[in-house]
This record gives C-alpha cells, structure tokens and sequence, in this order.
C-alpha cells in the first residue's frame, strides 16, 4: 500500500506550494505503467485530506497510457501490460510514456488579493 | 473584477499548474544520500524480497565472508530481531521500523545512515521491509538493487511482481541447496525472469550453504552498476 505514503506526499507538496489557501480540485497524472494503482489512491486521499487545506477537494486522475521502444527490434508499441513484451518477443524495451506520476494542477478557491475593487 | 481572468464571477476558482512529480522530495533526498555516500566512498545495495526468503541469513554470511567492512540498515514493519542477529557476528546495524509504512524510503535511509555513521570505503546493505510491491518505486540513494527470489517461491515470481524485479541490477535465486527437494525448475524461472528484466545477472545461491556466493562478491566487489 505504497498509495497511503504517496497520497500524503501529495498533500504535504500542495500545502508547502499554497500555504493555507483552500483547494477545491487536485489534478494527478498517474501512468498505466507506473505501478500505484488509481483506486487506493481515491480511497487514500479522502482519509489524509481530512482538516487539512485540500479538505473536500475534487480528485480528477488522468491515466497516460503505456509506450515502449524495442531495443532489438527498434519498433514502438502501446500496452498497458506491466510485462513489457514487444511484439517480436524481446523485454529489451525502453518506456516512453506510461510510467508518469504527477501533481498536475490544483484549483484554489478565489482569493480576496485576486479581487481589484 | 477578478484579476485572474478578468471576469465578473467570482465563484470559480483558479488554477494553478504545478507539474511536481509524486517522488520529488523522496528523489532529491536520494539524490542527497548518494552525493554523501558517493563522497565517503561508500557503497550501499538495497536488497528487497518477499519476506522469508532469506534476506537476513544471506546478509549475516555476507558481512563475514565479503572481506570488506560492512554495516546495515534493517527495516522492517516492528521488532529489532534482524538487527540482533547482525550485530550478533559483530557488524554495525540500526533497525528501522516503518510501522504501518510497507516500504523503505530515502527519509528513513538518510536518518538511519546519520546514526550508522559508515566508514569511509565500507559497504552498506540495506534490507527493505520484505515486500515485492512497495519498494520498487522508492529510491533510497543506494549504490544498486538486489532483488532475492527463492526457490520455494515458485518460478513464475518475477511476472507476478514485475515493476519491483524489473529494478533489479542483480538478481539472487536463493536456497538452492533445496532444489532436490522441490519442483522448482531453474530454466523456468530464468524465462520468467527475463520477461521482466532482461539483462541483470543472476545468482544462484544458498545462503545456508554457501553455494554460489563467490558470484555475488565477485559482484558486489565490481565495478559499480546500480542506478546511481
């Protein structure tokens, strides 16, 4: 359940960016082939968000899809499979997207220093 | 008037790009561990396997038989039993208990390093909470990955836990001294294996009865190979 530990780094990194300021949205990008799994991760983040800034906020999770380069074969294939086979049977393959784990964006409530009379 | 975007309506709120990556603190304090360790002339393997595979016991021959001063960081989730029996054959260990944690992280190495306070040209082994999921994602500043199978644990180990095997820079294929005794087929394993991590050596080994263990010094006193 490495999830736990991510999902408060999460909020520890918000809150060290924004301060007190209220979060109504945190945006993560997590890969298909990034090994944290979505799921335990929602169910995480409405347990370490409690009384903290992010308190409430809306999750929205984007899910790169995995790609990979064959180191023999030099083709570029799309799996979601943690077992990174290229087609022609080689597992000498570099990933070039799907193992992405970020904090993308978040939404802040409007703050009175935003408003100009 | 919201000076953000310009609007009338202030009951939106405003975004704010961040791009931080999850494993940004845990990686710059790795980045920091392997800088130190790197300067004192230090080498540390993060050993990981499921729990009962023998990390401990290969460990305790280890530190007596690699000819190089040693010491070691233990974690595991509660009791100092690991720590006890390595300092029982004489070498420096600080046990670290990670609680609920199922992982080892760069934090708790960096701390645990400021108390084992290695000496210069020595090795370290740190043995991760025995787990073939956690671990894999969290760079503790090690010098390499040691992944450790065993042989009762079934050939088909490596493409169940992928992500964790596939970090490996040494693989260790322990308690070979029971392979009269089982059905475990090696060939198998080695096909499984390479599925996932196609060119880290293996090792087979018994840490029981030493069995293969001249490989894995041979290894460990090499040129350095690890993600560092």
């Amino acid at each position: 359940m490495h999830e736990l530990s991510l999902t408060q780094g999460i909020v520890e990194a918000i809150t060290a960016r924004l301060g007190e300021r209220r979060v109504v949205m945190v945006r993560l990008e997590i890969g298909k082939l990034s090994g944290v799994v979505v799921d335990s991760v929602r169910f995480c983040f409405d347990l370490v968000v409690a009384g903290t800034s992010v308190d409430g906020a809306r999750l929205e999770i984007v899910e790169p899809g995995g790609r990979a380069r064959c180191r023999d074969c030099a083709a570029e294939f799309t799996t979601d499979d943690p077992i990174l086979l290229c087609p022609c049977g080689s597992s000498d393959v570099e990933v070039l997207a799907g193992t992405e784990l970020l904090i993308k964006a978040v939404e802040v409530e409007p703050d009175v220093r935003d408003v100009r009379v | 008037m919201c000076a953000t975007c310009g609007c009338e309506d202030h009951s939106h709120g405003t975004v704010i790009n961040l791009e931080e990556r999850l494993l940004a603190r845990n990686d710059h304090l790795a980045g920091h561990v392997r800088e130190w360790l790197a300067g004192i002339d230090v080498r540390a393997y993060n050993l990981m396997s499921s729990p009962g595979s023998g990390k401990t016991t290969l460990l305790e021959r280890t530190v007596r038989e690699l000819g190089v001063p040693c010491s070691v960081i233990e974690g595991d989730q509660e009791t100092a039993f690991d720590a006890d029996r390595i300092r029982a054959t004489g070498v420096p260990a600080v046990q670290v208990n990670t609680g609920a944690g199922c992982h080892l992280d760069a934090v708790m190495v960096r701390k645990a390093l400021a108390e084992l306070d290695p000496a210069a040209g020595s090795v370290v082994f740190v043995e991760n909470v025995g787990n073939l999921v956690c671990p894999a994602l969290f760079d503790l500043g090690e010098t390499g990955r040691v992944v450790i199978l065993s042989v009762t644990e079934g050939e088909d180990k490596p493409l169940k836990y992928p992500h964790l095997v596939r970090t490996g820079d040494v693989v260790l294929l322990n308690k070979v001294d029971l392979l009269p005794y089982l059905d475990f087929s090696v060939e198998h394993f080695l096909r499984s294996l390479r599925q996932v991590n196609p060119h880290a050596p293996v090792f087979p080994v018994s840490a029981r009865t030493g069995e293969g263990l001249s490989d894995w010094y041979g290894w460990l006193s090499g040129p350095s190979t690890g993600t560092g």
